[in-house]
């Protein structure tokens, strides 16, 4: 453990402060907070101010960026092409926290033209800081989990190598689909359908757009509150992690002549159909039925 | 001469109860007499096939897997979704006249006595084959919009129906005129049938 806390700007881009929202409910938040020094916060006891900070904008360990990036909006008073671009140059590591600093996310939605994350713009690599890249870490998620930033904060502490995919989410956490650990996976499998929302039965995918085979997170193995995800408390994946998101249409599956329109990652069209054809043939009265039948 | 391969033995069995299953029918057929037409013990046959509804399993995979790559080739020819239905109602009624034995199989013993294959090829399973290329068929007509989106099987069952069915009377000495010059216009009717609007 370094002698000296981590010194930690968390800056807000335009954002529905969901990320800090959710920071706040990491049960690790109070040891995180031996090891790591908010020079500011919006919500957290820190030594400056915004109005403070861009007075004389000083040197970090970690630059956190939640929210999307536009270049003429403004925080206490400077541009943000100004406060984001000159803070990232005087910290060591940088964060991209949310899909929206990600990817541009939902506020891409108002002004697509001028609205992207920090590094990237959906997928294209053409945000502000592509001459920083080399610093920034993506933590996509709408909101992201509290554990997953206080990972990667920890393994930044802690001077441990983390291991990025191609759009730089740490593979320890963005490695897994959503798919990965759902309970409802052998209702996947043998193609049982959910019909509404809420039940602790059935797949989400064909009736209701679940995204768990198309998106790279591990709600499923990292759970949320501790105990629970989308798809455990019966509510279909939106791929929040992912560019694309937010896609329209969040709560149905594309279908062309009842085909889903996407494969599950990875797999050819033509051995998935024979397969899923050859698991819809049969009747399996334990996945059919309720799992706590209250008649019984 | 050479001794037939195990394999070879067990396509002239097949080819027989092929022959033998579409025209005198499942239940009529018997393994005895599978066995005397090919010059074959009983007890040897079962070495082959460990029942008579194994061996219809089998046959059933095998017309799939004969259909299924015709499919699979017309898919894989980058024509049009009309040429393309063209292509199978030929490819269908080619088969039909060719190898008649197929297609009867198909409708006359796999359709029609379900209950001998529900332990062994449960829904779609042994003619997967020949549906996973159906399927493929349908919805890359659909995603290039020359093809309206609906429920697979409406789509499906209108266009084998069809196939099948004139198949059928085309059996039976209904049809005037030979199969083939039902072709064109046949596969006209699916295509307005099925076509975006």
């Amino acid at each position: 453990m370094p002698s000296k806390p981590a010194k930690v700007i968390w800056l807000q881009g335009i954002t529905c402060n969901g990320n800090t929202h959710s920071f706040l409910n990491d049960p690790s938040l109070g040891a995180l907070l031996e090891s790591i020094e908010f020079i500011h916060h919006p919500i957290l006891p820190c030594k400056k101010t915004l109005k403070e900070l861009v007075k004389k904008l000083p040197k970090s360990d970690i630059l956190i960026f939640e929210g999307a990036y536009r270049a003429d909006f403004e925080r206490a008073g400077v541009k943000m092409e100004t406060l984001l671009v000159t803070l990232a140059s005087k910290t060591k590591h940088i964060i991209a926290l949310g899909s929206c600093a990600s990817f541009g996310g939902i506020f891409k939605e108002a002004s697509p033209e001028h609205i992207s994350g920090i590094l990237f713009d959906k997928e294209s690599e053409s945000g502000p800081l592509q001459t920083l890249r080399k610093k920034v870490i993506t933590l996509s998620g709408c909101p992201i989990h509290p554990k997953w930033l206080s990972f990667v904060l920890d393994m930044i502490v802690q001077g441990k190598k983390i291991t990025l995919d191609e759009y730089r989410r740490p593979k320890e956490l963005y490695g897994y689909l959503v798919h990965n650990g759902c309970l409802r996976n052998e209702y996947f499998e043998w193609k049982v359908d959910s019909d509404h929302f809420g039940t602790k039965e059935g797949c989400l995918y064909y009736a209701q757009g679940c995204q768990g085979p198309f998106t790279h997170g591990s709600c499923n193995k990292i759970l949320w509150n501790e105990v629970s995800s989308k798809t455990r408390a019966g509510t279909p994946c939106v791929g929040c992690t992912e560019p694309s998101y937010p896609r329209t249409e969040l709560f149905s599956t594309k279908t062309y002549m009842s085909i889903p329109a996407e494969m599950p990652l990875g797999i050819p069209k033509r051995s998935y159909l024979a397969l899923a054809g050859a698991a819809k043939s049969f009747h399996i009265k334990r996945l059919e039925g309720k799992l706590i039948d209250d008649n019984a | 001469m050479a001794r037939p391969t195990k394999e070879e033995r067990k396509i002239s069995i097949m080819t027989k109860a092929l022959e033998l299953f579409s025209k005198e029918g499942f239940y009529q057929t018997t393994m005895p007499t599978i066995a005397e037409k090919i010059g074959m013990s009983v007890g040897n046959l079962y070495n082959y096939f460990t029942s008579k509804e194994m061996l219809a399993k089998d046959l059933i995979l095998y017309i799939a897997n004969i259909l299924g790559e015709e499919i699979r080739a017309i898919n894989e020819s980058g024509v049009g979704t009309q040429e393309k239905i063209e292509a199978i109602v030929h490819m269908y009624f080619r088969v039909a006249k060719d190898r008649p034995e197929t297609i009867e199989y198909f409708l006359r013993v796999y359709l029609s006595n379900r209950e001998v294959f529900q332990n062994c090829c449960e829904g779609m399973i042994c003619v997967s084959a020949f549906v996973t290329e159906m399927m493929i068929f349908f919805e890359e007509g659909v995603r290039c919009g020359e093809l309206r989106d609906q429920d697979f099987f409406s789509a499906f069952g209108l266009f084998m129906g069809y196939l099948g069915g004139m198949v059928f009377i085309h059996g039976e000495n209904i049809l005037p005129k030979p199969l083939e010059e039902y072709e064109h216009t046949i596969a006209e009717n699916i295509y307005y049938a099925l076509k975006t609007r």
